[in-house]
């Protein structure tokens, strides 16, 4: 039985297994079903994820006010430039990530990872994962299965409501959920991949949710590229070496605490931060006027 | 653990809001399952953030849809309004004041064709999990998560006993069970979310019952 990171730890030494049989197990109890049945569940929001997360790499998707329409292709071409700053693997990952978001917000099909507005991050680092290092689909659902997992404790613990704990909370917890998976897809150590997560927190930790009009594209879809690099960047951290010095819970706890002491206007109702300026205003004035 | 892993990482929905556009399209298809007779005209009453955002997030397309039957991983969702012309379906959305309902609900008014209305309120919880709150009036609180009976029945000694009687012999067991009235001898509404799908063998069962008025089983 686990309910925070550090009982996952635990029960991984205890029973000498890898995070994600402990939430496998933990999964077959608590729907009363069979290890086969999660893997089809699994791969049935796997391959949700694959489509959305390439779907718009080369066409332009209509969105509310078309404020992302678009944006995702010039990002995928020029991830295939040669002599870019963050290279070809990174700037792929900013186009996958972009997908998702462009998708969503074109009412296209997408699996919540924790959350829609966050949908990019954990499949982007999935398959840019996936295609840089020759993984089976079986290690990436694997993979998936541990970011779930963690995702679970923070929901437990915390909050993955943008309203709530603003986009820390969405973003932010979709970024740890795939930092773990990245370490995990790379061999390293169930402490590793906690300690992954919480560099992703600490990185992380106030970002508001501030929505352009209220829409879930801007600067939604840039935090979906951005979070998408925290979490590779802090699994190589955690890979390197470089420890944590807070415990784990404690800084899930921390965000959430953070989160509560965001005002209301920094909490997904648009009237604070990027929203609240006046070409923001601008732009809902528009896009409100016109349907 | 309690918390499932597919409560991370799902709902499979059509973007862009979990409350806004899947839990919208759910309270819409959950609304025509519990209407279960042809109808014209839905008006949708949006209360909250649902009247502030409705239009940005595809809120209206969603219900519309969801009435259609149309589930919230359709891709067909934001095509709902050219569906529903087809459909020969006419519809209105307004801006209204609910009490003490949460910041995300609709009231949707169906105009069957036989012209009687009926009416169904619900709450978008965040996830794409819903709540119905009320049935023509009868106030209720069930999420459609599990199986459930929608009952109408005269107020009177011993359907209670009728009703949990043939499920008994169907093998299903209760989870949760709520019965309301609009006055003593009335109109009551009985709603029973089980343990087990439902069955057209058992919905049949239920209706063979001489005085029930209405049963309806949703298994989403």
């Amino acid at each position: 039985m686990y309910t925070s990171l550090k009982d996952l730890l635990r029960l991984t030494k205890e029973q000498n297994a890898p995070l994600w049989q402990i939430m496998l197990d933990n999964e077959c109890a608590l729907a009363g079903c069979t290890p086969d049945e999660i893997w089809n569940k699994l791969r049935d929001r796997y391959a949700v994820m694959k489509k959305s997360a390439t779907k718009a790499l080369t066409v332009s998707l209509p969105t509310a006010g078309n404020l992302i329409s678009g944006i995702t292709a010039p990002q995928y071409a020029y991830s295939l430039q040669n002599g870019t700053i963050c290279g070809n693997f990174i700037n792929y990952a900013m186009a996958l990530a972009l997908s998702g978001s462009e998708v969503n917000a074109s009412m296209g099909k997408v699996c919540a990872a924790p959350t829609a507005g966050a949908c990019g991050i954990l499949p982007a680092v999935l398959l840019a994962m996936a295609k840089e290092f020759n993984y089976e689909e079986d290690d990436i659902l694997k993979a998936l299965l541990t970011a779930s997992g963690i995702g679970a404790v923070v929901v437990k613990n915390a909050t993955v409501a943008g309203a709530e704990g603003g986009c820390q909370a969405e973003c932010g917890v979709a970024a740890a959920m795939a930092a773990a998976a990245a370490v995990q897809l790379k061999g390293g150590t169930p402490q590793q991949a906690v300690t992954a997560c919480c560099l992703v927190f600490m990185n992380v930790m106030g970002l508001i949710c501030d929505p352009v009009a209220g829409l879930v594209q801007v600067p939604c879809a840039q935090r979906n590229a951005s979070q998408t690099i925290n979490a590779l960047l802090c699994a190589d951290l955690a890979l390197a070496g470089m420890q944590c010095i807070i415990d784990p819970d404690d800084v899930i706890e921390a965000m959430y605490k953070v989160g509560k002491m965001l005002p209301v206007q920094l909490r997904e109702t648009a009237l604070g931060g990027i929203a609240a300026t006046h070409s923001s205003k601008k732009i809902q004035e528009e896009i409100f006027s016109n349907s | 653990m309690d918390v499932s892993l597919f409560d991370v990482i799902g709902p499979i929905m059509i973007g862009p809001s979990s409350s806004h556009t899947a839990g919208a399209a759910r309270l819409g298809r959950v609304a025509r399952t519990i209407i279960d007779a042809p109808f014209n005209h839905v008006s949708f009453g949006l209360h909250g953030s649902f009247g502030q955002t409705y239009q940005g997030h595809g809120t209206d397309r969603a219900l519309l849809a969801g009435v259609l039957g149309l589930a919230e991983d359709d891709e067909r969702l934001a095509d709902a309004f050219s569906l529903a012309k087809k459909a020969n379906l006419t519809y209105s959305f307004e801006e209204i004041e609910l009490d003490g309902v949460h910041e995300n609900s609709v009231k949707m008014v169906f105009t069957l064709t036989d012209g009687s209305t009926r009416c169904i309120v619900g709450s978008s919880l965040g996830g794409g999990r819903i709540l119905i709150t009320s049935i023509d009036g009868f106030p209720t609180e069930f999420t459609a998560q599990s199986s459930t009976l929608v009952i109408r029945q005269p107020d009177v000694p011993g359907i209670i006993s009728d009703i949990t009687a043939i499920l008994a012999l169907n093998s299903i067991n209760i989870a949760v069970m709520k019965v309301s009235r609009n006055a003593k001898g009335g109109e009551a509404c009985c709603i029973i979310e089980t343990d087990s799908p439902l069955t057209a063998n058992l919905v049949a069962q239920l209706k063979a019952l001489p005085k029930l008025l209405q049963v309806q089983a949703i298994n989403l």
